[in-house]
């Protein structure tokens, strides 16, 4: 069989995997789409009213659900299959490695779409809130490029992981500092704090998403467009240490 | 293999080790725990590399494994690695679509015994169960070269016969097999040659009846005296002699003729009743565990 219906048959069946253990599917999809409701009770007043409460968070949320998908929940997937024994199992047989990296990737893909479309279609039908036509690639730009450097990077933290026990520890100590620094649940815009959410990609992928949402704001398209490249490089270098550092064998 | 060597930081796990398993055979590696087996099968199945030695198998450095040695090559892990929450049916689909000539389907399911399991989660599978489906996983492919990590660990009784049955057949097939074991009735059932790997080194190789014979004693006589108090013949003292706190004494005897012949005599004159009485030729794991034992010392 070739190696694109190896791909696709692996992405398949990591689907299959996602949707039949009931606390990753439940963390991954509801965590964020409980969010989208607090954020939605919670910032009406702070942040000058409802309409404007979700222009903010709107895309905050997307991008934290996409983050959820390709990094929290495909690193704990790997660190997991790891110790189990079941990457070594694969390693073993012709199935291509790229084949089975692609699957891996290609499922919280498809989970981060269908979170986004959630998000997106709460946000029109409460809240009329629509992303321009012109700005529309600049959002689904930012969500397949966010999505594939977040995958990447979910890959490459498993290489620090030393055992499915100290994952939560790794991979929510590497991410939830960054959640909570780059503007995405907390409104944080300017301060030192800023400044160091500005060097990692979190940061880039929400302004990148609501560059795409808020015309209006003072981010121009073309911020959107650098904050893609930043998040791309991001994927690249997570890309380059999945590939030289990756493991297959349970550590001990 | 030649001279294979193995080394975590200084400790040497394999010591140059030289190993030939002729093609169609089955080649059992038998060992304490520790002893190297799995580093020794790692290193061939391409997971592990080598510190020293030269390594061929099918013709091909494990270590550079690519796709199409892959697709001749059947591995079963020690530690299983089939994803719970598929089903038996989907691990099977999904491991036979890897390989261009795979075994069929019902065929594989029939053979260790999961027919209609099909749909059953492999969560749901008993310890043997598993394990029987990790061998369809390793077989899947009909691998000139399969690798067994203690295959039948954690079968019944009957399953571990039907596994046996269907290895052979295997083997018969022209497969060659290479599997660790520390069953000594596995070796003994399954193996054209054995080789006994202790602390990293071979120290004994053969066929199972070669290494039973290769021991010192040959023949045990069994018998519980009611009295320990009981002084035992001076002749019989040329046999090895072990009386266990409970009364169980056993005789290792290179001339069991004779040796129960004194021992029989003795009894009658004294009228000592010798319960339980059985005389039984070594075993693989009488010849096992002495060589193990010798090699330690």
């Amino acid at each position: 069989m070739s190696g694109l219906r190896l791909a696709a048959g692996r992405a398949r069946l990591e689907n299959r995997v996602f949707w039949r253990n009931p606390t990753a599917a439940f963390f991954t999809i509801v965590f964020p789409l409980v969010f989208l409701l607090v954020a939605d009770v919670a910032l009406a007043g702070p942040l000058g009213g409802r309409g404007q409460a979700a222009r903010f968070y709107t895309p905050s949320i997307m991008a934290f659900g996409l983050i959820t998908a390709c990094y929290t929940s495909l690193a704990m997937g790997v660190v997991l299959a790891r110790e189990a024994g079941t990457l070594k199992r694969l390693r073993g047989t012709p199935l291509p490695t790229w084949a089975y990296v692609a699957g891996r990737i290609g499922q919280p893909l498809f989970v981060a779409a269908l979170l986004a479309t959630l998000i997106g279609l709460y946000g029109a039908l409460v809240h009329g809130l629509t992303v321009p036509l012109e700005r529309l690639p600049l959002l689904l730009v930012a969500l397949t490029a966010g999505a594939l450097s977040f995958s990447a990077l979910g890959l490459a933290i498993t290489a620090a992981v030393p055992n499915a026990g100290a994952a939560p520890a790794f991979i929510n100590a590497t991410i939830l500092p960054l959640l909570l620094i780059s503007d995405v649940l907390v409104p944080l815009d300017q301060g030192v704090l800023a400044t160091i959410a500005g060097l990692f990609p979190v940061r880039h992928l929400t302004d990148a998403l609501r560059a795409a949402y808020d015309p209006t704001a003072a981010l121009a398209a073309g911020e959107g467009t650098s904050s893609i490249l930043v998040v791309g490089a991001w994927g690249l270098a997570g890309l380059f240490v999945a590939l030289r550092s990756f493991s297959w064998s349970p550590r001990g | 293999m030649q001279g294979l060597t193995k080394r975590y930081g200084r400790r040497e796990v394999v010591r140059n080790l030289d190993l030939v398993v002729q093609a169609g055979t089955v080649f059992a590696l038998l060992g304490p725990n520790g002893a190297g087996k799995t580093s020794t099968i790692e290193i061939l199945e391409g997971y592990r590399e080598r510190t020293s030695g030269e390594v061929e198998v099918l013709g091909e450095d494990p270590a550079r494994g690519h796709r199409a040695w892959r697709e001749r090559v059947g591995i079963m892990l020690q530690e299983g690695g089939v994803e719970p929450y598929l089903t038996v049916g989907e691990v099977l689909a999904a491991t036979r679509s890897y390989y261009r000539r795979p075994r069929s389907q019902d065929g594989l399911l029939q053979a260790v015994a999961l027919t209609g399991e099909d749909d059953t989660p492999v969560r749901r599978l008993s310890a043997g169960q598993r394990r029987r489906l990790e061998l369809a996983l390793a077989v899947c492919g009909s691998p000139e070269m399969l690798f067994l990590d203690e295959p039948t660990l954690g079968f019944d009784p009957a399953a571990r016969r039907a596994a046996w049955r269907w290895i052979r057949e295997l083997a018969a097939e022209g497969t060659t097999v290479l599997l660790t074991t520390n069953v000594m009735e596995e070796a003994g059932a399954l193996a054209d040659r054995l080789a006994i790997l202790v602390d990293g080194v071979v120290v004994a190789e053969g066929t199972p009846a070669e290494v039973v014979g290769g021991g010192v004693s040959k023949t045990v006589i069994r018998f519980r005296l009611g009295d320990p108090a009981f002084r035992l013949p001076h002749d019989l003292l040329d046999a090895r002699v072990m009386v266990g706190s409970d009364g169980l004494v056993e005789l290792h005897t290179e001339e069991p003729v004779r040796s129960l012949h004194q021992l029989t005599e003795w009894a009658l004159e004294q009228d000592i009743g010798l319960r339980g009485l059985s005389v039984t030729s070594r075993s693989l794991e009488e010849a096992y565990l002495e060589l193990v034992d010798t090699a330690r010392q």
